[in-house]
């Protein structure tokens, strides 16, 4: 058997040599952090301190508020400065605690202490996992504790890794698996110690060859881990398009992966895991990739969460020229940002900053039925349609169409001739169809 | 950083094909058959090349500024109307006629129904088709005399280099409905009667070949259409598996042509998949249908304008499963 994949998809530039070769640097915040309370989907976290509080290195600020919620670490000592509302990556306004650092890192206590993971329960895996406030790394920051409480441990018989990374630009899950492949190791094996009857598969895109051969090596003797090569093409790290290539099993929007015997975890998220259960550090860091035209030094970067983005960018040696345009996360599925004045949350996986927005120079014109729309969707459905259905606001054709099954991972918009806004329109019809149905 | 930040919902990326690059890459794959009509008929060919191209551009453009609609000649769609028009063309058409079918394509088929992709049948077919209906005798008179002095340069390298005496005669077709048998090597290099771009096979597949490689256009229209057609001729034909007859019947008339770039027009062919090759089925036995049992030699035209009107049915008969729908939760 070749490389597993999926049907659909784009290839893309890839733009991964700019950062792919540059080891990971840590930086270590000038000025105060800033703690949004909703870093993950769910219901916000409450913050549990309060302006003149003294803070500690890996205290928690935040506590989850109901069943889904993720708790929010601090990453620094210091004094909290106020609990505001904060612009966010998402452009949004947001609860946060703002942390002024006093450089001291004074630790909780027990913090980094080794523990022995072989001796401890599911119960106080899992429940470790949940105080760490660890949530998936990968983008969609869901809680993980959620995730990895399926109800039934036994039906679940594979624990898949996502090492896929195939938004174009981002390489720091690349940099971990080449610079903390044991970790990646491990963190799997902590998984694979909660589901009994599990193997675990890391799915790598076969363009990141040095990470398949390091893995491969730690493989080594371990009969239930498996390193599967994917076919490089976007979006092969979709949770729905990874589950069809590993294990052949199609996922639709209304199944979750545990449905079908499946947990994903994002490589970021095992390490997190790992170093929350065996390290007893809960998640305080995110590994961003700083590129793009506009930067004058690109590389990854081990910041800590709560860090502007604008020292982010200072580490990295600055801008070249005035950026027009800034996304935090990939082309593909990240945020265009309207200021630097954001905090790097736990999900943010880029900063990536262009002289250049070739996108806005892109005249819209008529629709001359090409079909790459469909031809490049993944949930292979038939965008050319939905979008006449979305012009005219057609909920009901939308939906006949199956247009709710689109993960508007944005193909059908990156391949369309015409340059028409597919993607966005069916993210806004999905969302107003989803608002109806609440009602 | 003083200037605004340019802020939008993602994706921040776009591939770099445009309307316009797909449809030069139809111009392109065009050229082959255009030059080997000229080649083959004359500089007269390249007459009629020219009229249709200049007035389709003109159409398109004079209508959108009585309309007040921003002008889209730019986007090479009205040229590869234009030129396709001109290769189902008789060499010896007076130019007036051409015109005529130029101006009704554009502004008939394609402006009045809301310009690119808004058409429902190929301009360049319905264009041809009622240019057959209305000059019924000037559209099949397959004759290169009429052509006159402008060939007259041509002339010289034909008789020097290879004899062209089919390009004069009956067309393939019309001597495989007589009962002749034809020369398929003849008709596999462009050296018989017929319009400026359909008599060539090579010339037609290196184009076809083009379109495939740059991913313009798939196999399953050309391919669904090519197999039934085969299909049909064998069953209804009265010939039975007579090589000579099958092949002179695919290689004949436009039925190439039409394959390659006229059925897999993007606005007049299903989108979805299933579709495409219903498309291709339904095509390959009406113009077997038409071949066979009609009164003309040629029907690959009036199959492709029917089976276009039939589109939105086979889209809606073929809307595919969206991925994973079939899947039941388990647990």
């Amino acid at each position: 058997m070749g490389t597993a994949t999926f049907k659909g998809g784009i290839h893309t530039y890839e733009g991964k040599e700019l950062t792919q070769d540059k080891q990971t640097k840590v930086l270590m915040p000038k000025g105060e952090l800033v703690y949004p309370m909703s870093q993950h989907i769910g219901a916000p976290a409450k913050s549990i301190v309060a302006k003149g509080d003294y803070v500690l290195m890996g205290q928690k600020i935040g506590e989850a508020d109901g069943a889904i919620s993720a708790n929010v670490i601090s990453a620094v000592s210091g004094t909290v400065k106020a609990v505001e509302p904060r612009l966010t990556s998402s452009g949004l306004m947001v609860e946060s605690v703002i942390i002024e650092n006093d450089n001291l890192y004074k630790p909780i206590e027990g913090l980094g202490e080794k523990r022995d993971y072989a001796k401890l329960s599911k119960e106080q895996i899992r429940s470790i996992i949940k105080e760490s406030g660890i949530v998936g790394l990968g983008g969609a920051a869901f809680p993980t504790q959620v995730k990895l409480t399926p109800g039934d441990d036994s039906k679940i018989d594979t624990v898949i890794i996502n090492a896929a990374e195939c938004e174009p630009y981002l390489t720091s899950d690349y940099r971990m698996m080449l610079e903390e492949p044991e970790k990646i190791m491990n963190g799997l094996k902590i998984i694979l110690k909660l589901f009994p009857n599990a193997k675990g598969i890391i799915g790598i895109e076969d363009n990141k060859p040095e990470a398949i051969k390091k893995l491969t090596e730690l493989v080594n003797g371990e009969d239930k881990i498996e390193i599967k090569a994917l076919k490089t093409k976007y979006p092969q790290g979709g949770e729905r398009q990874l589950v069809y290539a590993v294990t052949g099993r199609k996922l639709n929007s209304t199944i979750l992966p545990y449905q079908v015997g499946c947990v994903v975890n994002n490589v970021d998220t095992a390490i997190a895991i790992y170093m929350a259960v065996a390290e007893s550090t809960p998640l305080m860091r995110r590994i961003v990739t700083v590129a793009g035209d506009a930067v004058k030094e690109p590389g990854n970067f081990n910041v800590k969460t709560g860090t502007n983005f604008r020292e982010v960018l200072e580490a990295a040696g600055g801008l070249t020229e005035e950026p027009e345009k800034m996304i935090s996360g990939g082309p593909m599925m990240g945020q265009a940002l309207f200021s630097l004045d954001i905090p790097v949350s736990k999900t943010t996986s880029a900063l990536l900053c262009f002289t250049k927005d070739y996108v806005a120079d892109m005249e819209p014109s008529s629709c001359i039925r090409c079909g790459r729309c469909g031809y490049a969707c993944p949930a292979q459905i038939i965008p050319q349609k939905m979008y006449i259905c979305s012009q005219n606001n057609d909920a009901e054709g939308f939906i006949k169409l199956d247009g709710m099954e689109c993960c508007e991972c944005g193909c059908c918009t990156y391949v369309c001739p015409a340059k028409l806004s597919l993607t966005q329109s069916f993210r806004q019809m999905k969302r107003s169809i989803l608002e109806s149905r609440k009602k | 950083m003083n200037k605004l930040l340019n802020v939008s919902a993602s994706p921040h990326t776009r591939s770099f094909a445009t309307t316009t690059t797909i449809m030069q890459d139809v111009a392109i794959a065009l050229v082959p058959a255009s030059l080997f009509g000229i080649y083959n008929f004359g500089l007269r060919a390249l007459l009629v090349i020219l009229t249709c191209i200049a007035t389709c551009l003109l159409t398109e453009c004079v209508y959108e500024m009585a309309m007040k609609k921003p002008i889209t000649t730019g986007d090479f769609s009205a040229v590869v109307t234009g030129l396709l028009l001109a290769l189902n063309m008789p060499v010896s058409i007076p130019l007036w006629i051409p015109a005529l079918g130029s101006i009704f394509a554009i502004l008939v088929v394609k402006m009045l129904f809301g310009g690119v992709g808004q058409n429902f049948m190929n301009p360049a077919l319905a264009a041809r088709c009622f240019l057959l209906i209305s000059f019924a005798g000037r559209m099949t008179d397959f004759t290169v005399s009429a052509v006159g002095a402008s060939a007259s340069s041509f002339d010289y390298v034909k008789s020097g280099a290879i004899a062209l005496d089919g390009v004069s005669g009956a067309t393939p077709l019309a001597a495989l409905k007589a009962g002749e048998t034809v020369s398929l090597l003849d008709m596999f290099l462009g050296n018989t009667g017929g319009t400026i771009g359909e008599t060539s096979v090579i010339a037609i597949l290196v184009g076809a070949v083009y379109l495939l490689i740059k991913k313009v256009i798939s196999f399953r229209i050309p391919v669904a259409y090519l197999a039934s057609f085969a299909v049909f001729v064998v069953l209804f034909g009265g010939k039975g598996l007579d090589t000579n007859f099958l092949l002179a019947h695919v290689c004949g008339g436009g039925l190439l042509l039409g394959a390659f770039f006229m059925a897999t027009d993007y606005a007049t062919s299903p989108i979805t998949r299933k579709g495409q090759v219903v498309f291709g089925v339904l095509l390959g036995l009406l113009t077997a249908i038409f071949r066979i049992f009609g009164a003309s030699a040629e029907g690959v035209s009036y199959a492709i304008i029917i089976c276009n009107m039939l589109v939105p049915l086979i889209e809606k008969l073929t809307y595919p499963k969206a991925f994973g729908k079939e899947t039941k939760a388990n647990g």
